[in-house]
C-alpha cells in the first residue's frame, strides 16, 4: 500500500476533491438558499419558478450536468474562464456541482422551514414582533436547526459526488482510481480500499458533526 | 405557499408583491433571452440540428436502444438492491450481535462510498481477472456498484421502517406467542415495507439517475448515446438536451407517482418515512424495540416453561 502512495500523488488527488467539495458546497448554499427563498416567498411566480428549478435539476443525472458543463459551455459556447484546460474544467465541474446540489439544499432548507409549527408564529406576531423581529428571532433560528440534518446529507452527497467531475477530466480522486488500475491491476483491491477508505474518512467526521449538532440544537417541542 | 412565515397579505403587500412579481417575470425573460441568443450564435437553435430527433433513426439506432440499457441496468440493480437491503436489514435488526455488527458495518461502509468508485473498482476487478465475458464487463460493474450503494440505503430505511413502528406492534406479536423473527417477519416488516414505500420508490429516481455513472466506464446506456448522435449529425448540445428531458420525464413520473403512494398510505392512516430522515445525521432509536422484544421475550419464555408444571 506504501508503494501506491509514493507512486502515486494520492493525497494531491484527495487535496482537489476537498477543493472541489469547499467551493461547490459554499456556491449550493448560496444559490440553494436563493432559491429556497423564491420557494416560500408568497409571490407565486418566483414559486413556481424555484419548483421548477429544483424538479428539473434534481431529475436530471449530475453525469449529464457535468458532461453538459464540458460540451455546452466550455467547448460549444466557449466560455472558457481560463487558458489552462485543467483549470477550466476544474471550475465548470465546480459550478455544476453547486447548481445540482443547490436544488438539494434549497429542499433541505425548506424541509427545515416546515419544521417550525405555525403556532410559532402566531406567537410571535402576537407579541407585537414585527415581521422582521418574528423571521429573526423565532422562526429562522429554528428552520435553520430543522435543516442542519438534511443539510449534513446533502454535504456527504456532495463529497462523494465529485468523483463525477472525472467524466470531464478533472484530476480528482476516481479519475487517480482509474490510472492506478490501468498500471497495476495487480494491487486492485489495496487501490479500492485506499480509495474507499479515504472517502470514509472524509465523510464520517460530517455525519458525527451533524448528528452532535442536530442533538444538541434540537428544538424541543 | 408557506404559510408559517407570511400573513395573508393586505393591499399593500399585494401591490408590493405584484410589483416584485413583475420585476422577477422582466429578469427572467432577459435572463432566458440571453441564453438563448447565446445558443443561437453557436447555431444551436438551427433546425437542421432539431430536426433529426424527429426521424425514427435517431430514436431507432441510438435513444431507444440506450434508453433501454438504462432500464435494464435500473431494473436488475433495483431487484438485487432489494435483495442485498432485505438481507442486511434484518441483519442490522439481528439479536446476534456479531451479525449486526458485520451488516452494520457493511451498510455504513457502501454508504459512504461514492457509487462512481464502486463501478470503477468493480470493472477493474471483473475485466482484469476476467470474471465475464468482456461485454457485459461494464453492465456487471455498474450494476455491482448501484446494487452494493442502494442495498444499503434499503437496509436503512428497513431499520428506520421498523424503529418508526409503535412499540406495542412488536409486544402484542410476542404476547400472542410469536418468537422473535415470527414477529418480525409477519408483523413488523410488512409494516416496516409498506411505510418505506414512497421513500423506497423515490430511490429508484437515485439509481436511473446513478446508471448514467455507466457512461463513465464504457457502458452504452442513454448518455453516451449523446456523442454519437452528437457526430452523426454534429448537435452535441441539442442531442444532450433531448437526453436530459427523456431523463427527467421518467423521473418526475417516478416521483409522482412516490407522492401519490405517500398520501394514499397516509389517507389509509399508515405512517410513512420521509426520504430526508435516513442516514447517519438521524439515528433511529431501536431500544425501546429492543428492550420491548427482549422483555416480553422472556415473560413468553418463562410462561411456557411455566404452564406445564401447573
Amino acid at each position: 500500500m506504501g508503494e501506491l502512495f509514493s507512486q502515486y500523488n494520492v493525497l494531491g488527488a484527495f487535496g482537489i476533491t476537498i477543493v472541489l467539495t469547499v467551493l461547490s458546497a459554499l456556491g449550493a448554499l448560496v444559490i440553494g438558499t436563493l432559491v429556497a427563498i423564491m420557494r416560500v416567498s408568497p409571490v407565486g411566480f418566483l414559486n413556481k419558478l424555484g419548483a421548477l428549478y429544483v424538479n428539473l435539476v434534481r431529475n436530471t443525472p449530475l453525469t449529464l450536468i457535468i458532461v453538459f458543463c464540458n460540451i455546452g459551455f466550455i467547448v460549444n459556447l466557449g466560455m472558457s474562464v481560463s487558458d489552462d484546460f485543467a483549470r477550466n474544467n476544474l471550475v465548470w465541474a465546480t459550478i455544476g456541482l453547486a447548481f445540482y446540489h443547490a436544488a438539494f439544499v434549497c429542499e433541505a432548507l425548506r424541509s427545515g422551514v416546515n419544521t417550525v409549527p405555525a403556532g410559532q408564529a402566531e406567537a410571535a406576531r402576537s407579541i407585537g414582533l414585527s415581521f422582521g423581529q418574528s423571521l429573526r428571532e423565532v422562526l429562522l433560528p429554528q428552520a435553520f436547526r430543522g435543516a442542519i440534518t438534511p443539510l449534513g446529507n446533502t454535504l456527504i452527497a456532495l463529497t462523494k459526488n465529485t468523483t463525477v467531475a472525472t467524466a470531464i477530466g478533472v484530476a480528482e480522486v476516481a479519475g487517480l482510481m482509474k490510472t492506478m488500475q490501468e498500471d497495476r491491476p495487480d494491487l486492485m483491491v489495496p487501490i479500492f480500499l485506499v480509495v474507499a477508505i479515504g472517502f470514509v474518512i472524509l465523510t464520517l467526521p460530517i455525519g458525527l458533526v451533524t448528528t452532535h449538532l442536530s442533538q444538541k440544537l434540537a428544538v424541543k417541542r | 405557499m408557506s404559510s408559517v412565515l407570511f400573513d395573508i397579505p393586505g393591499p399593500k403587500a399585494r401591490a408590493r408583491h405584484r410589483l416584485i412579481m413583475i420585476v422577477s417575470v422582466v429578469l427572467t425573460l432577459l435572463a432566458l433571452w440571453w441564453a438563448l441568443s447565446r445558443f443561437a450564435a453557436k447555431g444551436n437553435l438551427e433546425a437542421a440540428k432539431w430536426t433529426p430527433f424527429l426521424t425514427a433513426d435517431i430514436w431507432v439506432n441510438y435513444l431507444i436502444p440506450g434508453l433501454l440499457n438504462t432500464l435494464k441496468a435500473a431494473a436488475i440493480s433495483v431487484v438485487l438492491a432489494g435483495a442485498f437491503g432485505l438481507l442486511f436489514g434484518i441483519g442490522r435488526l439481528s439479536e446476534n450481535a456479531v451479525i449486526r455488527w458485520i451488516s452494520t458495518v457493511i451498510v455504513e461502509f457502501f454508504r459512504s462510498v461514492p457509487v462512481l468508485v464502486m463501478m470503477v473498482a468493480a470493472f477493474g476487478l471483473f475485466s482484469f481477472n476476467r470474471v465475464f465475458e468482456a461485454s457485459i464487463n461494464p453492465l456487471a460493474a455498474v450494476i455491482t456498484g448501484l446494487t452494493l450503494y442502494n442495498g444499503s440505503v434499503v437496509a436503512e430505511l428497513l431499520r428506520s421502517g421498523v424503529g418508526g413502528l409503535p412499540k406495542g406492534q412488536s409486544e402484542a406479536g410476542l404476547a400472542i406467542g410469536l418468537t422473535r423473527s415470527q414477529t418480525l417477519r409477519s408483523i413488523l416488516l410488512p409494516q416496516a415495507i409498506t411505510a418505506m414505500l414512497p421513500a423506497l420508490v423515490s430511490q429508484l429516481v437515485v439509481i436511473l439517475k446513478d446508471t448514467a455513472l455507466g457512461a463513465i466506464i464504457t457502458y452504452p446506456e442513454l448518455l453516451t448515446t449523446f456523442s454519437q448522435i452528437g457526430s452523426y449529425k454534429s448537435n452535441p448540445v441539442p442531442a444532450l438536451i433531448v437526453i436530459a428531458l427523456i431523463f427527467i420525464a421518467i423521473n418526475y413520473l417516478l416521483t409522482t407517482a412516490a407522492a401519490k403512494i405517500e398520501s394514499r398510505l397516509r389517507d389509509k392512516g399508515r405512517a410513512t418515512i420521509a426520504k430526508g430522515t435516513i442516514g447517519p445525521p438521524n439515528p433511529v432509536d431501536l431500544k425501546p424495540v429492543e428492550e420491548a422484544l427482549i422483555a416480553a421475550d422472556e415473560n413468553v419464555l418463562h410462561e411456557r416453561y411455566r404452564t406445564p408444571d401447573k
